[in-house]
């Protein structure tokens, strides 16, 4: 018995994929060996198996209608119901699908941010200007990045600015500030608007994005995003006092 | 966005002079459908028998039921816009699976598809379990076994395994579809059933002959 020269054809065997001169000497081997052949046979109930538990879902009936408008209830004397509802189901699916595509890039650009977070708050040098001092960090900037990065004051609050960074997000330079409140830090990520960062929608409260607290908003053209591990009421507190800034 | 509108109950295939038009909405006595040139069938005649596969394919893909409809919503509008770029006679279920598929993965940048050690022949680790409590498995059947399993294997095994066994795709449509060459979809299909088996034989099923 050559068992060896089969051991690697059996998937290729029970998916008939092998050719005919090959399926001819396999199926003769096998004829002459019990242990190969309940190893086919085993195989073969494993896919015919694997074939019925594959067919597991189905499409809800209303997705279905949303995605099949003719396999609705039909209504006899509204002639033009079909067309209505087409029209409306083609609208919904544009939608659907623009709203998907928004997702997918709110996430992409989420889980950018996310990333240029924390690989500063593991960075050896998590700021290039190490200043408490507004008066230091917001010249800092100026000629590094195209607008400009007013801080807020942070006189009597929890917070201290541990100093910023430039950044690279979309092909552009961006200004991280990272703040401190208590053992935490808050990067907040600034840059200019431009077409697909939009997707980041505006928020006036904190949502909880791959695990971290965010919060972005715009202010003429400009956007900002807020993140860190700390408590959604204090990224909306430093949050609100960006935004307050004179 | 014309697919809808042919889907209207009265839905005759209507074949149609204009050859240069691949498609375009008809208006008439109230009805819109779609005219598909002289391809020989419409792109919802050819789509709606798929969606239910599609679906499952994935649903699969996301391990999510809003993700999975989002998914196949997505990839009908996107191939209903590139229906006119799609070639009559070639591969329809096949050039829908692959967009499907490549709506999933450009929706998530982080997806690992390509399983580097499997060409090395390295051991595959099997990610531990966050999908069926054991209170499940006790209970379950082989059928159900056979789902858990599945939906545990790496996605690049599960894929193949799916469209191979349940889609019965040849592996050279697979290769093409996924873009790897028949060799990695056979080695994929088989590691697949492998840990397939494993994970099984760990659950005290041995599928004999």
């Amino acid at each position: 018995m050559n068992c060896d020269l089969w051991q690697d054809k059996f998937d290729a065997f029970v998916d008939m994929e092998l050719s005919s001169a090959e399926t001819r000497d396999f199926e003769e081997h096998l004829r002459g060996c019990p242990a190969c052949s309940a190893e086919a046979l085993a195989r073969q109930r494993l896919k015919s198996q694997t074939r019925l538990a594959g067919q597991r879902f189905e499409p809800s009936a209303e997705f279905e209608r949303r995605i099949i408008p003719s396999s609705a209830p039909k209504r006899a004397g509204w002639r033009w119901m079909p067309a209505l509802v087409a029209a409306a189901a083609a609208l919904l699916l544009v939608l659907g699908g623009l709203s998907w595509r928004q997702r997918t890039v709110e996430r992409q650009l989420v889980s950018q941010l996310v990333d240029q977070h924390v690989a500063s708050m593991a960075s050896v040098n998590p700021v290039d200007v190490v200043s408490t001092d507004a008066h230091t960090v917001k010249p800092w900037f100026q000629g590094k990045v195209p607008f400009s990065v007013d801080i807020p004051d942070l006189h009597d609050t929890q917070f201290t600015l541990l100093g910023g960074r430039i950044e690279y997000f979309q092909q552009s330079p961006a200004a991280q500030l990272i703040f401190a409140v208590r053992q935490h830090r808050i990067s907040v990520f600034i840059f200019r608007e431009v077409g697909e960062t939009a997707a980041l929608g505006e928020q006036t409260a904190p949502i909880r994005k791959a695990g971290f607290q965010t919060q972005s908003w715009t202010e003429d053209g400009i956007r900002y995003f807020a993140i860190s591990d700390v408590n959604a009421q204090d990224v909306r507190q430093l949050c609100d006092l960006l935004k307050r800034r004179s | 966005m014309g697919f809808i509108p042919a889907w209207g109950e009265q839905n005759k295939v209507r074949r149609t002079g204009i050859k240069t038009i691949q498609s375009v909405f008809w208006k008439m006595k109230g009805e819109c459908r779609v005219l598909s040139g002289d391809r020989g069938a419409s792109f919802e005649e050819l789509a709606t028998p798929l969606l239910r596969p599609l679906y499952n394919f994935a649903r699969w893909l996301t391990r999510d039921t809003h993700e999975a409809e989002d998914l196949v919503q997505e990839a009908f509008a996107r191939a209903l816009k590139g229906f006119s770029g799609f070639q009559p006679g070639t591969n329809f279920r096949a050039w829908m699976f692959r967009i499907v598929r490549n709506t999933f993965l450009s929706s998530r940048s982080n997806v690992a598809i390509h399983v580097s050690v499997e060409e090395e022949g390295g051991e595959d680790l099997l990610p531990p379990d966050p999908y069926t409590p054991e209170s499940i498995l006790m209970k379950a059947g082989l059928q159900q076994r056979i789902q858990a399993a599945i939906e545990r294997l790496p996605l690049a095994y599960r894929e193949a395994l799916l469209l191979c066994d349940v889609e019965e795709m040849r592996y050279q449509e697979i290769a093409a579809l996924i873009g790897v060459p028949v060799g990695t979809v056979m080695s994929r299909i088989s590691r697949a059933r492998k840990l397939l088996r494993g994970m099984l034989a760990e659950d005290g099923l041995r599928i004999e002959s």
